[in-house]
């Protein structure tokens, strides 16, 4: 019944109404193309601009060519969090999609009360990254303080393992929902071939279950390669690069360059550019590579 | 038509996308002007919310006060001052301050709040103009429970040099179990208390290297000579303490405050500013120490000064700069300016000529001892520091490893002479 009234509404407009309802595309499209230049292109665009210039407010800028780009690179602390992120975004993307691909994996197995632990397990991805980088900054303290007699703002390594504990209790929920989302879309009727066939578990997992759900562990695994690479909210609230910023990653160190000097604001903005290009070199080849190994159905 | 109607659609569409164009209220004067003051002072921020409303009544006037975060004026100064209606008033610490703000700062020689100063040397000047007006005199040192201090048996006039406070701190220690109270509240390293000890009292050894050495501008670099004292201050802060060292960074300056507020320490180092929480412990019983840093004891007063100039945005319109001085001119002269300035958490001396005295116990010890005349003031040496909030953050993440053992005191020496010249570089590449 709908799809024939839907079908003869189509037929009956026209070639002009079709062209008229063309002429309304820009006001649709206009509100996201504004909010994209004026959220994100311009800003981008002046901030390359502005990284070639020393200058401490917009108002008073000194052009200096490639001076800022070479600070920047000079700039030992800025090397060390760069290995500090990649160390940190190398364990994190692993054991969050580990982690998170097993649980989806046994919540879709029809256990009684999966709906609420998927709940459950979502809701921390909702706290914004200060508030859940503060109290995990109490809990990590009490407990580091009564069993380590120490502190995480004392201990690099401590305060390595919780930015990893508190991006995994953060995130794991949201790719859990992912991975859900594609373990349902693997046809029944490949795996009751497959156990009819006598494959194993692991084996049904191996080669029918992982192979289906690659465009799953393609979204996620680029969405915790950039969230661990970009974060920033959390690594200031719960440890601030304490000790000696020793766990600052690259955008906590480009945000304490640009407004810890008096002086020249520019090289932060050059490191904000670098910064740039590297998260898109490691996610476009992120995304090469498991595209490449995803199956068409 | 229709090819009409959409291009109006459009139109008013891009008309709500820009708000700022349209909605200019009518009933403003624009001749009148209007004053933004960007306030240092997160304690004193309802009490400039009150003045603003006030001067707002009285004079019609706009003023909007926006307080920053501790620790983050620079931060948010560099922010706001970049804006469409950018801080028409904000402040800078001294003379490095203004240099970063220089091309900001209004030339304000013949200004009529300048000539209300008690005297020159409130007036931040350089290259004999002058950009900054002092607004509050201040002094820090050890607050004092005399009461917690004469049932342990002790009285305030028994403490004279570094060597009867940390005979008597220790004893305060070691009877803490039986006594019920401490000797020093938490020497937190959290960022709401660390600066206490990054910049104040790390004031103390530059005071008496820079005057040692005749220092009277920026220096490229520093030496350290009077550091074996810090660390003798220091120790004796955080072993007398019911506080664990090693948990110093988890301790905020409100711990500090409630320790204190809660008779469970005798000492606590803070300023003038904290009085209204310090009266929690009565009145009678605030006592008020200097530092005493065991290098001129007999002669070591508070360490009294000031970090906090008044400039004017040169870059706003001549009418709200104009505005601007006589919000500044009423807050010094006026009743109820001055009232509001000496009064509620502001409680400020200011050096104002009709300023009025405010009720505050700790600045009536601080005149009592400038009276006396037989004492020095610590001059305020921490507005030279070169790019404040570095140099300071690698000083408290020193501390905090030493304190916990996980670092030793080189790593503090280092912090600060080698975090100096670093940052002495850094700010002036």
């Amino acid at each position: 019944m709908k799809k024939t009234t839907k079908r003869s509404s189509a037929a009956v407009m026209n070639r002009s109404q079709r062209r008229s309802m063309r002429a309304f595309a820009p006001l649709f499209l206009l509100p996201t193309v504004a909010a994209f230049c004026i959220g994100f292109v311009w800003p981008f665009l002046q901030g390359i601009y502005l990284s070639f210039f020393r200058f401490k407010t917009l108002k008073f800028t000194t052009f200096v060519g490639f001076d800022n780009y070479e600070k920047a690179l000079e700039d030992e602390t800025f090397l060390r969090s760069f290995l500090f992120t990649v160390a940190f975004t190398l364990v994190s993307v692993t054991v969050i999609n580990l982690v998170a691909f097993a649980i989806a994996f046994v919540l879709t197995k029809g256990i009684k009360g999966s709906t609420v632990f998927r709940t459950v397990f979502f809701m921390p991805n909702l706290i914004g990254g200060i508030v859940l980088g503060y109290i995990w900054k109490m809990i990590l303290d009490g407990v580091i303080i009564r069993f380590l007699g120490s502190t995480l703002a004392l201990n690099a390594t401590y305060g390595f393992w919780g930015l990893v504990i508190l991006l995994c209790w953060q995130q794991i929920g949201y790719m859990m929902i992912i991975y859900i989302a594609g373990l349902q879309n693997v046809p029944t009727e490949y795996l009751e071939a497959a156990k009819i066939d006598g494959a194993g578990s692991f084996q049904i997992l191996r080669h029918i279950i992982i192979p289906t759900v690659m465009p799953s562990i393609t979204i996620c695994t680029f969405l915790t390669l950039t969230n661990s690479f970009k974060l920033f909210d959390q690594n200031l609230a719960l440890t601030g690069g304490a000790p000696f910023r020793q766990t600052e990653m690259l955008a906590l160190n480009i945000y304490q360059s640009f407004y810890n000097s008096v002086s020249n604001m520019g090289i932060g903005q050059a490191k904000a550019v670098i910064f740039f290009v590297a998260v898109v070199i490691i996610a476009l080849s992120q995304l090469y590579f498991t595209r490449s190994r995803e199956v068409q159905e | 038509m229709r090819k009409v109607f959409s291009m109006a659609l459009v139109f008013g569409l891009m008309l709500c996308l820009f708000p700022g164009c349209t909605d200019k209220p009518a009933d403003d004067d624009p001749q009148a002007g209007k004053v933004y003051y960007l306030n240092f002072k997160p304690e004193a921020n309802d009490d400039w919310q009150m003045v603003a409303a006030k001067y707002k009544e009285e004079k019609g006037i706009d003023v909007k006060v926006v307080t920053a975060a501790s620790g983050d004026y620079e931060k948010t100064l560099g922010v706001e001052i970049d804006k469409e209606n950018p801080p028409t008033m904000f402040q800078v610490n001294g003379p490095i301050g203004l240099s970063t703000w220089k091309d900001y700062a209004l030339d304000i020689s013949d200004s009529e709040i300048y000539k209300e100063l008690i005297s020159d040397d409130f007036a931040l000047k350089q290259d004999g103009k002058v950009y900054g007006i002092a607004y509050v005199y201040e002094a820090y040192g050890l607050i004092t429970n005399k009461k917690l201090l004469a049932d342990a048996g002790y009285s305030i006039e028994d403490i004279k040099d570094f060597a009867s406070l940390k005979r008597i701190a220790e004893d305060i220690h070691s009877r803490s179990k039986e006594l019920g109270f401490d000797a020093f509240t938490s020497s937190g390293l959290d960022g709401s208390s660390a600066w206490r000890f990054s910049g104040h009292l790390t004031n103390l050894p530059l005071y008496y290297e820079f005057t040692a050495d005749n220092v009277t501008t920026q220096p490229a670099t520093i030496k350290g000579t009077y550091l074996d004292n810090f660390k003798a201050v220091w120790d004796l802060y955080i072993n007398n303490s019911a506080t664990d060292p090693k948990t110093l960074t988890s301790k905020t300056g409100d711990d500090a405050v409630a320790e204190f507020k809660e008779g469970k320490a005798v000492f606590y180092q803070n300023g003038t500013w904290e009085y209204a929480n310090a009266t929690a412990i009565g009145k009678e019983n605030i006592g008020f120490l200097p530092i005493y840093f065991g290098v001129d004891d007999a002669k070591q007063g508070l360490a009294a000064g000031t970090e906090n100039y008044w400039v004017v945005n040169s870059q706003v319109s001549e009418a709200d700069q104009k505005a601007t001085l006589d919000f500044m001119k009423w807050l010094a002269t006026s009743e109820t300016g001055t009232m509001a300035l000496s009064s509620g958490e502001m409680g400020f001396t200011s050096p104002f000529k009709s300023a009025k005295k405010p009720d505050n116990g700790l600045y009536a010890i601080l005149d009592d001892m400038l009276a006396k005349g037989d004492t020095t003031s610590v001059k305020w040496m921490f507005p030279y520091t070169p790019n404040t909030d570095a140099w300071r953050a690698e000083v408290v993440s020193a501390l905090a490893a030493y304190s916990a053992g996980t670092g030793d005191w080189n790593g503090v020496k280092t912090a600060i002479v080698d975090g100096w010249s670093k940052q002495y570089q850094a700010s002036h590449q």
